[in-house]
């Protein structure tokens, strides 16, 4: 078993970490306590003080919060998607390139899909503007719910105990 | 756990090949009964092999890998196709008595199941009673039905013996050339069903004392365009299984028959906790939701098949709901796909969870001891009908790959999320790139003889971007663990087709914080052929790849091919050529350098069937890039202006999706503001927020247009045909947009032909045919 110190795991998250440490982090058994490196890493880079749980991508957290220990879904810029047991993309914004023109702000004339087969649907966080995600399903596909943790599990297997309202 | 969907019942046979007494049926039933009763592989709850002699134990495995791959790198040097030889699309696999994997080389490890299927099936249907097993035979497969992915794929499979008695099996696989399908090339399309598939072979005795028997010899390489890549290959696998087989009897020698029989089931179960402690170690127990997608557009003037029912524009669907369990194990659950189709891209379930461990391998089990144990930790549920589970003995598989590579593609998506959720940044993918396009086609060569092409240079596409790097550019697929695109000089000897240029493809990564890898282009022009036909195979209309967490699908495929250039008349006087950059395909800088009669095709019609090319004519042979991840605008500053310099991204769209404010000195060189930079991708987030809708405000619309049934035919049939198969997908469908109870969508109302929607045949209904059901369905 590797052990990384949070200076690494802190590095890892910017992209900066040198390729030596990178490639043991690929070859080696997995470090346990990498969850506890980044959930700290992950907490020092937001101004907010509800504590993160899990990410769900780079600029969005499930975060418990102080006020009632709920578990949210939580923008780095603080805004709240609500319960993260829900799709967070159904309280976003989304832009959906459905015509030619819109598909080519993106990619050059014939390499992006033909709308008639495929859209994009970009996904931004009301508050500040990031681009959390794009789904790039057919016209009518419902929004996808891509991951729904199960939480007391996941704290089983880290030997931790669960937040109260998971 | 997956294991068989019903054990059979005894055969019969009145001389066992096995000390117990038993069939070689009864055998694998108990070991299935015993797994299914104790979740353990032939449950075994310890293993006490390895925890008594831990050293002797890693001795066998040592021994067994090392011989395995060593007999791969000696046995590919007979193989004189490309595909062979340069790509190493082969590999060789042992197996237990009862034909689960006990270690595999390197190479195309989807036959790690492909092969075991073919041997289950032996077992199932009493092939020790008729016609025989015995020392010295070899068998040979490539039946889709049986779990092959597609015929192209030659198994040789030879049993192991000890002192009388049945130990194991090996078996070698080969991609080859040519299966004499009525496309030539190992992966056509012009065919839509299995009886145009190419010569198919259902685990025949095509050897007896190590000799392969005159009459599969004749009758094979009379089957195919590519004779002597054929027998080369089949020398290639028939060498390897021997190698392997000799190794295997040494280890009786040196260890016991009884260490290296207790080892063979040991090392299942190991290999089954050794997937569930990587889930355990890296992932998020949870649901995961994914799809996939891929235009099938056959409705075009230059898809030509041989029934008027296949010309029909579908689309592919793959939704896949992951479900990582408390217990460490999985499951992937394919509930709702779409049927299977009129055309070459359809699977089997063997195909489907054989595969799986080729991506697999390359994240949460990277290891060596890949075996049958990581498919005994994991559900499989593939419904019948669909494109996975076809319920139709009829169906084509040719390029299977297309539709599996598309799928899984979204399963790295989903799995990703979980190693990024707790912090194994690491090890995310965004996904891989849909590998194509494949260049393919025959007629006579530059030799003068009859010939088939497939060019694996896709076995070099870009990768999907990491969570802390970009994607490789033009380095890997998916499929091929090796990774090469092939040297120019080998493939120009291979076909009849010049390189005017290779080149990288720019703008063809997904943009993101961390881009996807780049493919690339070669522009060939054929030369020297007295009759050559081509065509292309890819993706155009749709992508496979999404991005993840911010980052955008990669580029979709287009097609150009050019005739009657004026290409030959253009070298003779010295004129321009069109040199293989094609950059910006809006620029038609090709064409700048052809003859004023040309003829070009430049469109998004990435599949076409056969199409003659004269000498002179060109084809751009245009490979994928890999998906992006994470918010373009977070992309380093000085990467963009990396990017701009290598020719990566086009500087428009550096200017709007990345969000740079750039300028060109003198030399050519781009450089980017960081200043002006950070106040425009401040402008760029804020026009986001003014031109995005409310989610569930846009879902009013969108919910309106489909009350009115406002999309395309092959939309609708998407959907039709996975809710003719799905009642949970339709009624998921329904409640998610909140559409009216009476609400229905039906394929006859689409004024399509439904030839095969609703009338099937499966292969189990053959007399005497006892399929081997390794998956829900």
């Amino acid at each position: 078993m590797s052990n990384f110190t949070k200076k690494q795991v802190s590095d890892l998250v910017k992209g900066s970490l040198d390729w030596d440490t990178l490639h043991m982090m690929l070859s080696m058994p997995k470090d346990k306590e990498r969850y506890a490196n980044y959930m700290s890493v992950l907490q020092d880079q937001v101004s907010w003080d509800d504590k993160i749980i899990m990410a769900f991508g780079p600029h969005l957290y499930l975060a418990e919060t102080t006020a009632d220990k709920s578990l949210v879904t939580k923008c780095s810029c603080g805004h709240d998607f609500g319960d993260y047991r829900s799709n967070w993309k159904l309280n976003a914004l989304v832009y959906v390139r459905d015509d030619e023109e819109k598909m080519q702000e993106v990619y050059p004339k014939l390499m992006a899909p033909d709308t008639n087969w495929q859209v994009y649907r970009e996904y931004y966080c009301p508050t500040c503007g990031v681009m959390h995600d794009i789904e790039a399903p057919t016209p009518w596909y419902p929004v996808i719910h891509d991951f729904q943790p199960d939480i007391p599990a996941l704290f089983d297997w880290l030997d931790l105990p669960a937040p109260v309202n998971a | 756990m997956t294991i068989q969907e019903k054990i059979n019942g005894a055969g019969t046979r009145p001389a066992s090949l096995l000390p117990s007494g038993l069939t070689l049926n009864d055998h694998r039933n108990l070991i299935l009964k015993r797994t299914e009763e104790t979740g353990h592989y032939n449950g075994l709850e310890t293993l006490e092999f390895k925890e008594s002699d831990p050293i002797g134990y890693e001795r066998i495995f040592s021994k067994l890998r090392a011989g395995l791959v060593n007999s791969r790198e000696v046995a590919k040097k007979i193989a004189a196709s490309p595909i062979v030889e340069q790509e190493g699309e082969l590999c060789f696999t042992l197996y237990n008595v009862a034909g689960d994997c006990i270690a595999t080389s390197t190479g195309i490890i989807i036959h790690v199941g492909t092969m075991g299927a073919a041997i289950k099936y032996m077992i199932q249907n009493n092939w020790e009673s008729n016609p025989g097993i015995n020392p010295g035979d070899m068998f040979t497969n490539n039946d889709c039905q049986i779990g092959n992915v597609h015929p192209c794929d030659i198994a040789t499979i030879v049993p192991i013996f000890h002192e009388g008695n049945l130990i194991g099996w090996v078996g070698g696989v080969t991609h080859v050339i040519d299966v004499g399908a009525v496309g030539p090339g190992s992966m056509s399309n012009g065919q839509i069903q299995r009886f145009g598939d190419g010569v198919q072979i259902t685990c025949r005795k095509t050897g007896v004392n190590d000799t392969p028997l005159r009459d599969w010899l004749h009758e094979s390489q009379r089957n195919v365009r590519t004779p002597k890549y054929w027998i080369l290959d089949e020398k290639t696998r028939i060498a390897g299984c021997h190698m392997i087989r000799d190794l295997v009897e040494e280890t009786v020698r040196e260890e016991g028959i009884e260490a290296y029989e207790r080892f063979a089931t040991e090392v299942i179960e190991d290999g089954r906790r050794g997937l569930v402690s990587r889930i355990k170690a890296m992932t998020i127990p949870g649901k995961i939701k994914t799809v996939a997608f891929v235009d099938v557009p056959y409705a075009h003037e230059d898809v030509a098949v041989p029934s008027p029912f296949a010309k029909v524009d579908t689309i592919m669907h793959a939704p896949c709901e992951i479900t990582v369990k408390p217990d460490a194990t999985w499951r992937l659950d394919f509930e709702g796909c779409s049927r299977w189709g009129w055309h070459t891209y359809n699977a089997n379930p063997v195909a489907f969870t054989s595969g799986i461990w080729v991506m697999m391998t390359q994240s949460l089990v990277p290891t060596e001891r890949i075996n049958d144990g990581a498919r005994y930790a994991t559900e499989f549920r593939l419904p019948k009908g669909t494109w996975t589970n076809p319920d139709d003995r009829r169906t084509a598989h040719a390029d299977a790959w297309h539709f599996l590579v598309s799928s899984w593609s979204s399963l790295w998506r989903g799995i990703s999320r979980t190693y990024f959720g707790r912090g194994y940044l690491e090890e995310v993918n965004a996904g891989n790139s849909n590998p194509c396009n494949w260049l393919q086609g025959g007629g006579i060569n530059q030799e003068g003889e009859i010939h088939a092409v497939n060019s694996f240079e896709t076995a070099a596409c870009g990768t999907g971007a990491c969570a802390v790097k970009d994607g490789l550019n033009h380095a890997a697929a998916i499929w091929n663990p090796e990774g090469d695109m092939g040297d120019i000089e080998i493939w120009e000897l291979a076909e009849p087709l010049l390189y005017m240029g290779r080149t990288i493809k720019t703008n063809t990564g997904g943009y993101g914080k961390y881009r996807g890898g780049l493919g690339f282009e070669t522009l060939r022009m054929v030369w020297g052929s007295a009759d050559w036909t081509m065509f292309f195979m890819g993706n155009g209309y749709m992508n496979s790849d999404w991005g993840l967490m911010g980052g955008y699908p990669a580029a979709t495929g287009y097609r150009f091919e050019a005739h009657n250039t004026g290409l030959l008349e253009r070298i003779s006087e010295g004129k321009s050529l069109p040199l293989g950059k094609d950059r910006d395909p809006g620029q038609c800088e090709l064409e700048k350098h052809l003859g004023s009669d040309a003829q070009v095709k430049r469109d998004k019609q990435c599949i076409t069937t056969e199409a003659i090319f004269e000498n002179g004519d060109l084809y751009l042979n245009y490979l994928r890039g890999g998906p992006g991840f994470g918010d373009p605008l977070d992309r380093d500053i000085a990467d963009v202006e990396n990017d701009l310099n290598q020719n990566f991204v086009l500087p428009a769209f550096a200017e709007k999706v990345y969000g740079v404010v750039i300028s060109q000195d003198k030399d050519g060189a781009w450089s980017v503001d960081s200043e002006k930079t950070v106040l425009q991708r401040g402008n760029i987030r804020q026009a986001r927020i003014a031109r995005g809708t409310p989610t569930r405000q846009w879902m009013e619309s969108e919910r309106q247009r489909i009350i009115d049934k406002d999309a395309s035919v092959q939309v609708q049939q998407m959907f039709a045909s996975s809710f003719y198969l799905s009642e949970r997908f339709l009624n998921e469908f329904k409640t998610f947009w909140d559409l009216p109870a009476s609400w229905e969508l039906k394929e006859e109302e689409l004024g399509i032909p439904m030839f095969g929607a609703k009338h099937h045949m499966d292969l189990s209904e053959l007399p005497d045919v006892h399929p081997v059901i390794m998956t829900e369905q």
